[in-house]
């Protein structure tokens, strides 16, 4: 009897997987596009991407597919054709990106700038200085073993890292041999800026934050914003598509309607005013019309993919 | 503590309510886990039964290799699939990365060492006495498997809440393999308890994590019951 009641029961289960994978396979979704992007973490720990992906999803009747990762394993993805778009934030890397012919149509929709946080009492006593001096008075104070001084890397290859890394360079450390392994105070957590927020938080220490990410999760943090002014904390965020000459099937369609959705002036508006009701301030800027302040070709900003 | 008390509450009020992102989640962490371990009981109870039954070289390696891979990490097993599947793997045609399927896939190889392992332990568990008295009854070879494997049926009833308990535990391979997709359509994301609950925890959502931790241990503790109550019918 209970034989026949569990196989019941499995028959009721597989039944309704069938049913499952046939809602998730036919029906009208299957006439839906896929998009699959690849981001860094920012974007999407600040909602943006989903909020913008909403509005995507119902004025192309596609489907958006966001895989969040570090700019580093995002170009990793692009390279290996495992998406459609990338939205990353490290020139330097895209540029290495596109001359190898792996993207193609780069347009730059947005920006911020990066922040340097650490506990309110400021243990290295950095607040107000120059990023390059504070980067090189925390790494001297931690090298002393001053108490409470510590900085928590992404160390995870993310376009934060690449900028963190740049810092120190600009310092006057080479970041391989005086930095990575130097000491206690300094710290990689390998993870998205999020985790490597909450983990600052609980270490008491210094990090290097793009300004979104920090400001949507400052309810559930102590630090406080020590740095946040110089030429070398701009952080640009561009979407590009992967080349279909590299991957002919890839959905490059679809693809070059997200780029160019992303510049359009509505979507530069939702950027320009995302968050601001609920943080008082906006988490990114409208690149739009600011390209010559943040060093970019105008084609980038404004001209859409024919 | 407050932090944690309150999470309890806010926990219980997400499964009362019975949160629709929650409840997604949840179903598409059994439906995942669930044909996972169907298709690696349907892969692993023959192949145990033959490597139990059989005589032939290397038998005894075999069942330490077996054995030895009750502890693969899943990462590991995350990173062989995600090379196989990726665009330029070999299987890259197939376009099953960041899908369900994938994951699937994933968990089936995770929990194989373990289920066939546990099928060989659960066979050769069987009374000799039984062994002997169908060969001398003169039963045929398909026979005799189809005696003893209901002699043994409530080991491997065992054996795959072991492997369902792995498979839907696991959030190395889901996350790589899988990517914690969460789109607008249930079979396209990959969002699952586990790599919910890692997700969660690092945006700081500490009451929905601990909600999918309480469901997730419900749903073992379910299977588990299940099982029980059929052993000791």
């Amino acid at each position: 009897m209970l034989r026949r009641t569990l196989f019941t029961v499995a028959a009721v289960m597989v039944a309704f997987m069938l049913i499952c994978g046939c809602i998730g396979t036919t029906g009208p979704e299957t006439e839906k596009q896929q998009l699959r992007i690849a981001t860094t973490t920012s974007l999407d720990d600040t909602k943006l991407l989903n909020h913008l992906s909403t509005i995507f999803e119902e004025q192309y009747n596609a489907e958006v597919l966001v895989v969040s990762a570090g700019t580093g394993i995002a170009l990793e993805y692009g390279q290996r054709g495992d998406v459609d778009v990338l939205m990353v934030h490290d020139r330097v890397r895209e540029d290495v990106f596109l001359a190898d012919g792996y993207g193609i149509n780069r347009r730059v929709f947005a920006y911020n700038y990066f922040i340097l946080a650490g506990p309110e009492s400021d243990p290295a006593g950095i607040k107000g200085m120059k990023p390059e001096e504070a980067f090189a008075t925390i790494r001297e104070k931690g090298m002393a073993g001053e108490s409470g001084v510590a900085f928590v890397s992404r160390g995870d290859a993310s376009g934060t890292h690449a900028k963190e890394k740049a810092i120190w360079k600009g310092a006057g450390f080479d970041y391989a041999t005086e930095i990575q392994g130097s000491g206690d105070w300094y710290l990689e957590a390998g993870k998205g800026m999020g985790e490597t927020l909450t983990m600052s938080n609980e270490k008491q220490a210094y990090v290097l934050s793009d300004i979104g990410t920090y400001l949507a999760y400052k309810g559930d943090l102590d630090l406080v914003t020590l740095v946040d002014e110089g030429d070398i904390l701009l952080n640009v965020y561009c979407a590009m598509q992967i080349n279909p000459a590299k991957y002919p099937d890839i959905n490059s369609e679809i693809a070059k309607d997200w780029v160019n959705f992303m510049i359009t002036d509505e979507v530069q508006e939702e950027i320009a005013s995302f968050g601001v009701a609920q943080y008082g301030q906006p988490l990114f800027y409208a690149a739009q019309d600011d390209w010559e302040k943040i060093g970019v070709p105008q084609t980038e900003v404004k001209d859409p993919i024919p | 503590m407050y932090e944690i008390i309150e999470g309890f509450i806010e926990a219980g009020r997400l499964i009362i309510t019975l949160d629709p992102d929650v409840m997604t989640i949840a179903a598409r962490s059994i439906i995942v886990s669930f044909i996972a371990t169907i298709t690696a009981t349907l892969i692993s109870v023959p192949l145990g039964a033959a490597i139990n039954f059989g005589t032939f070289p290397g038998r005894k390696g075999l069942i330490n290799l077996i054995q030895t891979l009750y502890s693969l990490p899943t990462v590991i097993v995350g990173l062989l699939i995600f090379l196989l599947i990726s665009r330029v793997g070999p299987f890259g045609f197939m376009r099953l990365l960041f899908t369900p399927t994938a994951m699937i896939v994933a968990q089936t190889v995770l929990v194989l060492p373990i289920m066939t392992g546990l099928t060989i332990s659960a066979l050769s568990g069987v009374d000799p006495v039984i062994r002997d008295t169908l060969h001398s009854l003169g039963a045929t070879r398909l026979q005799f498997l189809i005696n003893v494997m209901k002699e043994a049926r409530f080991a491997i009833l065992a054996t795959v809440a072991v492997g369902f308990g792995r498979a839907i535990s696991e959030v190395g391979a889901a996350i790589l393999v899988g990517g914690n997709i969460m789109a607008s359509s249930f079979m396209r994301s990959t969002r699952v308890l586990t790599t919910a609950i890692s997700l969660e925890t690092s945006m700081g959502n500490i009451p929905k994590s601990i909600a999918l931790g309480i469901i997730l241990l419900t749903i073992a503790l379910g299977v588990n019951l299940a099982i029980t109550m059929v052993q000791h019918r």
